[in-house]
């Protein structure tokens, strides 16, 4: 069972459009139409703490997520990138209602899903699907491709020759029509994503939320599955979710990428915008952490480390969530005043207080962190 | 080394790797699930079964040969001079044993400290290796650690002699890219400091081209690519490792690019016996991959390969 033929799909289609490569002015308007397809504000996730065995008192709340507001257009990608806790599975769940939000709304093309009662939210879920990480735990073992893939079919009534999309669904997404009769553990890791990616877009839907779509993969099948997605978005007219760890991924996908900590946003950017020029302290320290594969340029950056771990959701630090960690905090105003998510120039929004000063140099990063002569970890200590 | 298990074929897990590591010297392997990097790693410290399990071949350790050590010696030597850290540390530290217990146990079994001064030095390691507050860590158990703090307290355990030699399984995957950037520095430090030899194993990429010197690429239990970090980037030979560095996108390269797949699965493999394990997935194929078994040849820049790559992909580096 090769899958050598799988890893060409179709025709080869240029990476999600007009958008990718808007090149030195990115518009985002102009290049898509893009009126918004889902639109989320003030969203919060918290989950209540109980304890004790009979009255189960709440003694704190775990802040998941914590007011986020984000607008994602249509036929685009946005990315949400952050480290494990930060809250971007929620969120993405939450987006759906398959976390119930605890306050704020999301509409989605005009409808605001939270007054949806659940027979019509139910009927709306066939406009909004999810891919999840790890197929191998999302399909059900003992459920043949087939059967997984009707079963959307007919919980939303498809009309017409079931079987017929069954296969049509398999060819979409790369898999031989053989597949039909096998069952995941059949497949391997990157065939078996094909297999959620395809029970995802069963129902032509309009948005889909892709929770790590390639971070359970091995390196050289991520981009088959990159290169899948891409493809489908351009056929089908897609607007994706992704949300993932890897912004090297996650940039090379997405239109605009959000970055979370702590349950929060703290910057968001155009794509392109990000790695050029970040302007959020967490960013900048999470850019400069990543390691690029190419020893010229390791040995030439500048990398910013983040002292201590993110610090409990629970306990989330009062003023700028960040100022704990932040290399370029500065006294007071940090620690007492949270900064709210503002937009510094067309397209960039930073929740930092001194986001300017620190884009001109104005601030530096404390010593401890960032020194001329400390930084640059990518010199040969090794030789 | 060949696993065996009743009734079945024996898996041949591992297949004439051969590598050195000279003392402050960092050499990476690198290789996709299965492709039995781990398996060197485990047998280099003699910790693969004794039962069920075949190991061949030589592992010398500054002229001792380890393979044929008995199990007392080796152990006296691993912990004292060998070292590793697993990818996994909640499965590396006992649960029920606190952090500290954990540290000092070293230090009195191989250095012969007793319980005081092994508490001591505990705390030393464990600040060295930048977890704030060390008292209290060392009397806290692992599920109170975060998964950063365990595992530098692994790497603690594990600097605890000073060992001559590191090995580093998959030692960051499991953690978040800030963190892993304090673990990598940690690392550096320790190698520069102390001349520890460290064998890093990973699938990253970009680890390996900041912290390795040598990078041997592995792919079903062979060794196809051997070179220098600047060598195997800059200018890759084998389709393999080729194809991986095409597939990963880059941050600091302009958007839009396709990124280029190796097609198929590490499961579309043939038997090194029969041919080349790559040469189902490989784009530059050529007859003799499926007929005769490629070697690795060359000294500086080992290959193994028959129709290697003319001039790699190199994409052009943007300065910024």
């Amino acid at each position: 069972m090769t899958s050598n033929g799988t890893a060409e799909p179709g025709e080869p289609a240029p990476p999600d459009g007009a958008a990718g490569s808007a090149g030195p002015a990115p518009s985002n308007g102009a290049a898509v139409p893009g009126e918004p397809l889902l639109s989320v504000r003030g969203l919060k996730v918290h989950f209540p703490i109980r304890k004790g065995t009979l009255l189960q008192r709440v003694v704190g709340h775990v802040r998941a997520v914590d007011g986020v507001d984000l607008e994602v257009r249509r036929g685009m990608t946005y990315g949400l990138v952050g480290e494990s806790g930060c809250g971007k599975s929620t969120l993405g769940k939450a987006v759906l209602r398959l976390v119930e939000p605890t306050a704020g709304t999301v509409v989605f093309d005009g409808v605001n899903l939270a007054l949806q009662g659940p027979e019509p939210m139910r009927r709306l879920r066939r406009n909004m699907q999810m891919v999840f990480q790890d197929p191998l735990a999302s399909l059900d073992p003992r459920q043949s491709v087939e059967s997984a893939l009707t079963e959307p079919l007919r919980a939303h009534g498809f009309p017409g020759d079931r079987s017929k999309r069954v296969r049509e669904l398999l060819d979409i997404v790369g898999l031989p029509a053989g597949a039909a009769g096998r069952y995941p553990h059949e497949f391997s890791g990157g065939q078996r994503q094909r297999v959620g990616i395809a029970r995802a877009i069963a129902l032509n839907p309009d948005l889909i939320i892709a929770d790590e779509p390639v971070s359970a993969l091995d390196v050289s099948i991520q981009a088959q599955i990159v290169n899948l997605l891409e493809d489908l978005q351009e056929q089908l007219g897609l607007t994706y979710v992704v949300v993932a760890h890897d912004l090297a991924v996650v940039r090379h996908v997405s239109d605009v990428i959000g970055v979370m900590y702590l349950g929060a946003l703290v910057e968001e950017a155009p794509s392109d915008e990000l790695y050029a020029e970040p302007l959020h302290p967490y960013t900048i320290a999470l850019m400069s952490a990543i390691p690029i594969p190419d020893p010229e340029v390791e040995e030439r950056r500048r990398r910013i480390l983040l002292t201590g771990d993110l610090p409990s959701p629970v306990d989330v630090p009062p003023g700028c969530r960040f100022h704990t960690r932040c290399p370029f905090r500065q006294p007071t105003r940090c620690a007492e005043e949270s900064p709210d998510l503002r937009e510094m120039r067309p397209g960039r929004k930073v929740a930092c207080h001194w986001a300017e000063e620190i884009a001109t140099g104005t601030i530096r990063a404390a010593a401890s962190a960032q020194d001329p002569t400390a930084t640059e970890v990518g010199a040969p200590a090794v030789q | 080394m060949v696993f065996r298990q009743r009734g079945r074929p024996d898996v041949r897990a591992v297949d004439g790797v051969g590598f050195s590591v000279a003392p402050g010297e960092t050499v990476g392997l690198v290789g996709e699930s299965g492709c039995g990097k781990s398996v060197t790693s485990l047998a280099v410290m003699g910790l693969l079964p004794r039962r069920g399990v075949r190991v061949e071949g030589s592992v010398s350790f500054d002229g001792t040969e380890l393979l044929s050590l008995p199990p007392d010696k080796l152990r006296t030597l691993r912990g004292r001079e060998l070292a590793v850290v697993f990818q996994d540390p909640m499965t590396s530290l006992n649960p029920v044993v606190p952090v500290g217990t954990q540290v000092t146990e070293v230090l009195v079994r191989h250095r012969g400290l007793n319980e005081g001064e092994a508490r001591k030095e505990a705390g030393d390691l464990l600040r060295r290796v930048g977890i704030p507050d060390p008292s209290r860590r060392l009397r806290e158990y692992p599920h109170q650690l975060s998964g950063g703090m365990r595992q530098r307290a692994l790497i603690a355990t594990a600097l605890a002699c000073r060992p001559r030699l590191l090995i580093a399984d998959e030692p960051t995957t499991a953690l978040d890219v800030t963190i892993q950037a304090q673990i990598l520095e940690l690392l550096k430090t320790l190698v520069a400091e102390s001349g520890t030899a460290l064998i890093l194993i990973t699938h990253d990429l970009g680890v390996v081209a900041g912290m390795c010197d040598t990078v041997h690429v592995m792919y079903a239990g062979r060794i196809v690519e051997r070179a220098s970090r600047h060598d195997l980037f800059g200018a890759p030979r084998h389709p393999y490792t080729g194809g991986l560095l095409a597939s990963v996108p880059r941050l600091d390269q302009p958007r839009g690019t396709r990124l280029e797949p190796i097609a198929g699965s590490p499961r579309d493999t043939i038997p090194w016996d029969r041919g080349c394990a790559f040469a189902p997935r490989c784009p530059n194929r050529v007859e003799e991959c499926t007929s005769a078994t490629p070697e690795l040849l060359g000294g500086h820049h080992g290959l193994r390969c028959f129709n290697p790559l003319r001039s790699g992909p190199v994409r052009e580096v943007t300065p910024r």
